[in-house]
């Protein structure tokens, strides 16, 4: 599709020849999500077809629900959004605070806080792409009764991009300026003109946290304040009490913003367990209503299904389990950091044991029989919107192929069979969460690696140490003090852009940013960065498009990062329960609106 | 009368009837308990098993197979395989090594820290001995699970840096289990010394002036034995548990490593309809505990003097 042909059709749009629906349709043909194509028609001028039938909710008055129970295997541990640095703890945050807007399972943006999308036809969105204009649904309370407004907008854009408080989503608000025009307006400026604009207020990394409680502790003392454990937000729930690593506790609130809404009087995270036991406790026994992220051999969950209590939920999105291969030494101590940038990899450094990794590791076998429905393999790091998909990559198992290939490079099998080179030998701590799957997929590529004079060290550690955020923690995913790792990166937005800075160098994490940064591997590359640089500010889609594949293979490429399986977001729930789930979105954006069937 | 087996030279008169050693004694009693005996057969096997096994089942550990996945027992694969392919037969008889050396081991590691506390707190006495009781108890008192969870988070990885992961755990986990362990024996040992100590036998071999470090090695120690074989053959059993609870929280070994609690850990997902793949490890687990526990009794029967059959 050219550039003449969008136009053409934007104005059939505008004209009123075409409906938004169909020229969504439309564009989905030729590979466009809808979040794009909405956000093209708003940046050309015609309205977006914003959250037309994003929930069919049907109970007629609050609450009389009973209980909602949820099963997350693996716990929140943190309650303030803007620390969140896993799905569990973003989620569970969810529960309670709100975002301006959150993004459907159709791509399009579902106003929440806000009373309206953006659009260039109502004047709220520039044409120059350079400020959007947000306006506040009124009458607004937060649960201890205070009055929602554009303070608490103005407050968490300052919160965000204050360095000293190490929030998560800081990227998002750095380089925005936002200005309350009144009470109930805020007006988002840009440096630069942006495709993007619905980034900060946005979805998981846009939820408004209340002024009056965060005001004295958005500095060093971030960490401190008691509200980062018990939450006032705006959500259709308010809290109740919270045991991290274990409970969270939510009651209906009165006072809630939507009508009718929420329908239950309360409900309850619990945490901890394992997947299959999660699976279980809603498929088989029916125990709890909702269980998250399944991450299950697809022939457990066929089984569990066959007992007809319950339903598994496939919705596609753009999550990647992959394998990162450590740019820098883990091994060896820098200012008190290891795997600091300042080292380098001994092996990984070498392209050739980078490709014959790739080489080894078998996808096939590992989408036919470990994951099934949750996992088609893939050769790309950037799947899901199909028109940022790349071409170019291919994958491919070859065990001879990555002897060869150590061979040629100069890496000789010692007695044990074990290849070196230079007094390094390949010998790699390869870590991951404990999880059935993911100890399946090592072993798969263990035994190939061993073929190849490889010797991987297998290391699982408990997922809830694993994706914590705690600093103190030398385990987590985010510390990486291993070789190589393997976890699934969420794609939390139907735009790649947030998605894709996780290869740029100034996202890399380490002890400055108490690991939140977000280039986990910790790769440098200035081609990627420039072209990132260029993504941000270039309006026009296709060539924005091409931008981000090209980041894709440069990242792909290099091998440092290889991409498996991409991961439907799998979850169950009873037969009754209504959930309102996107895979653009957390899976309690929308809790408010989840009711059961009687 | 704990003192009437004669050890000491001066303690055997001239027997008119054939001269039976005390060892030799200790095993007609043992043999006499049946489930003991049968136990130790059992024993006895499953310990070959596992070091000679892998020498005939050379089937790899770690063969993936994907043609054969969570099969049933068959001539090919005798207790059947997982879900990768791999033989069940070769992964227990490996992981039995491991988990019978941790057993062994670590209840050498309880039994000599044990008997050296209690026998320098029996011969002591006075305020080494109400120290040393002080630090019995205080050990007594400490949670094992959560402390061996803590020191694995703490030292695993400055010990598989220095001797691997696979031995770095092992000592870890033959350290922590030992070390929490040793305090039964260190009373049993400590109560047995009191006792024996004030024997006629002692004070004879003092008499004749045995040094102190004779009495202990040569008259006490040996008549205290009993009941310390009795609490090390528990301590096996304990030791084996303990490593299989830590394999089945995703800690200890590396994950590639098949001990039996390791097995057992990623069979249970698939307990309902590949029932083999748990079993085994599971058995493999129960008749090595069982056959210890009975042999510990059996030991029990025949190395205690009071008996008078």
């Amino acid at each position: 599709m050219t550039e003449d042909d969008l136009r053409q059709m934007i104005g059939r749009v505008k004209r009123g020849h075409l409906s938004r629906r169909g020229f969504v349709r439309r564009l989905a043909a030729f590979g466009f999500t809808a979040p794009m194509a909405t956000q093209l028609l708003a940046i050309a001028g015609a309205a977006p077809a914003a959250a037309q039938g994003t929930s069919s909710y049907r109970p007629t008055r609050r609450g009389g629900g009973g209980q909602l129970k949820i099963l997350y295997w693996q716990a929140a541990t943190l309650l303030n959004p803007q620390f969140a640095v896993g799905t569990t703890n973003q989620d569970a945050s969810r529960t309670f605070y709100e975002p301006l807007a959150g993004w459907a399972a159709d791509g399009t943006l579902h106003p929440i806080l806000a009373a309206e999308i953006p659009s260039v036809e109502n004047g709220s969105l520039a044409e120059d792409g350079r400020s959007v204009t947000w306006k506040l649904k009124r009458g607004v309370k937060w649960h201890d009764g205070q009055d929602f407004s554009a303070d608490d907008v103005v407050f968490t854009w300052e919160y965000n991009r204050n360095p000293a408080v190490a929030a998560v989503s800081s990227g998002s608000y750095r380089d925005i300026n936002v200005v309350k025009v009144d009470d109930h307006t805020v007006r988002v400026e840009f440096e630069k003109p942006t495709p993007f604009w619905a980034d900060a207020f946005v979805a998981s990394r846009g939820t408004i946290i209340p002024r009056h409680l965060f005001r004295d502790y958005a500095g060093a003392n971030s960490r401190d304040a008691p509200t980062n454990l018990r939450p006032v937000g705006t959500g259709p729930y308010r809290f109740v009490s919270f045991a991290p690593g274990d409970l969270l506790r939510g009651e209906l609130n009165p006072n809630y913003h939507m009508d009718n809404r929420p329908y239950f009087d309360s409900f309850e995270i619990k945490g901890g367990g394992d997947a299959v036991s999660a699976a279980r406790a809603v498929l088989q026994t029916g125990d709890f209503d909702y269980a998250w992220n399944l991450q299950v051999e697809d022939e457990i969950l066929k089984r569990l299904e066959a007992a007809n209590r319950g339903r598994v939920n496939i919705v596609e999105g753009g999550n990647i389990e992959f394998i990162q291969l450590n740019v820098t030494n883990p091994h060896e101590e820098v200012d008190g950091e290891r795997s600091s940038i300042k080292t380098t990899h001994p092996a990984f450094s070498d392209p050739a044991v980078r490709q014959a990794m790739a080489l080894l590791v078998d996808k096939n076998s590992i989408q036919q029989f470990i994951y099934g429905r949750g996992g088609p393999a893939t050769a790309n790091f950037l799947n899901n919107p199909p028109r940022f998909r790349s071409p170019n990559m291919r994958s491919e198992f070859s065990i001879q192929k990555a002897n060869e290939l150590l061979d040629g490079a100069g890496w000789m099998r010692g007695r044990d069979g074990i290849r070196a080179k230079n007094n390094v030998r390949l010998r790699f701590v390869f870590q991951t969460s404990v999880n059935a799957p993911r100890q399946r997929t090592q072993a798969i590529i263990k035994q190939a690696a061993q073929r190849a004079g490889i010797d991987l060290e297998l290391k699982s550690v408990t997922s809830s140490v694993f994706f914590s955020s705690d600093v103190a923690n030398p385990d987590t995913y985010t510390k990486f003090y291993a070789d190589m790792q393997m976890y699934t990166t969420t794609m939390t937005q139907a735009d790649p852009q947030l998605f894709m800075n996780q290869y740029v160098s100034w996202e890399v994490a380490n002890r400055q940013n108490s690991w939140q940064g977000r280039n986990i591997v910790r790769w440098r590359n200035d081609e990627y960065d420039a072209a990132y640089r260029e993504a941000e500010a270039e309006l026009d889609p296709v060539k924005r498009a091409a931008l981000f594949i090209r980041m894709n293979d440069l990242i792909c490429g290099s091998n440092h990062v290889i991409p498996l399986i991409s991961r439907p977001l799998v979850s169950a729930s009873l037969n009754n329960l209504r959930p309102v789930l996107s895979a653009w979105d957390n899976t309690t954006w929308l809790l408010g609106d989840w009711f059961r069937e009687t | 009368m704990a003192g009437s087996i004669p050890v000491s030279a001066t303690a055997s008169p001239a027997a008119p009837r054939k001269r039976v050693t005390p060892w030799q004694e200790a095993w007609r009693r043992f043999r006499k308990h049946r489930l003991a005996v049968v136990s130790a057969l059992i024993l006895v096997m499953l310990v070959l098993a596992v070091l000679v096994g892998p020498f005939v089942w050379t089937v790899p550990i770690d063969e993936i197979d994907f043609t054969a996945r969570l099969q049933g027992p068959s001539w090919e694969h005798p207790l059947g395989t997982d879900d990768l392919g791999q033989d069940i037969l070769a992964r227990v008889l490996y992981g039995g090594r491991i988990s019978l050396a941790v057993g062994f081991a670590a209840m050498a590691v309880a039994v000599i820290v044990g008997t050296f506390v209690g026998a320098v707190a029996g011969m002591a006495g006075g305020r080494l001995d109400a120290a040393l009781m002080w630090l019995t108890d205080l050990f007594l008192s400490l949670p094992e699970l959560p402390l061996l969870l803590l020191i694995i988070y703490l030292f695993r990885d400055a010990l598989t840096g220095l001797v691997g992961p696979e031995l770095g755990v092992f000592i870890l986990i033959v350290i922590v289990i030992g070390g929490f362990r040793w305090m039964p024996v260190a009373r049993l040992v400590r109560a047995q010394f009191f006792s024996l100590r004030e024997k006629e036998f002692v004070e004879a071999a003092r008499a004749l002036g045995a040094s102190r470090s004779r009495l202990v090695l040569r008259h006490i120690l040996p008549n205290a034995l009993g009941p310390v074989i009795v609490a090390a053959t528990i301590d096996v059993a304990a030791a084996i548990i303990a490593e299989s609870t830590l394999s089945f929280l995703g800690l200890g070994f590396p994950p590639d490593i098949p001990t039996w609690g390791r097995i057992l850990f990623d069979a249970k997902d698939n307990l309902d309809f590949a029932p083999h793949w748990a079993i085994f490890p599971g058995l493999a687990i129960f008749l090595t505990v069982l056959s210890i526990n009975f042999v510990g009794d059996g030991l029990r029967d025949a190395l205690d003097p009071r008996r008078v059959k």
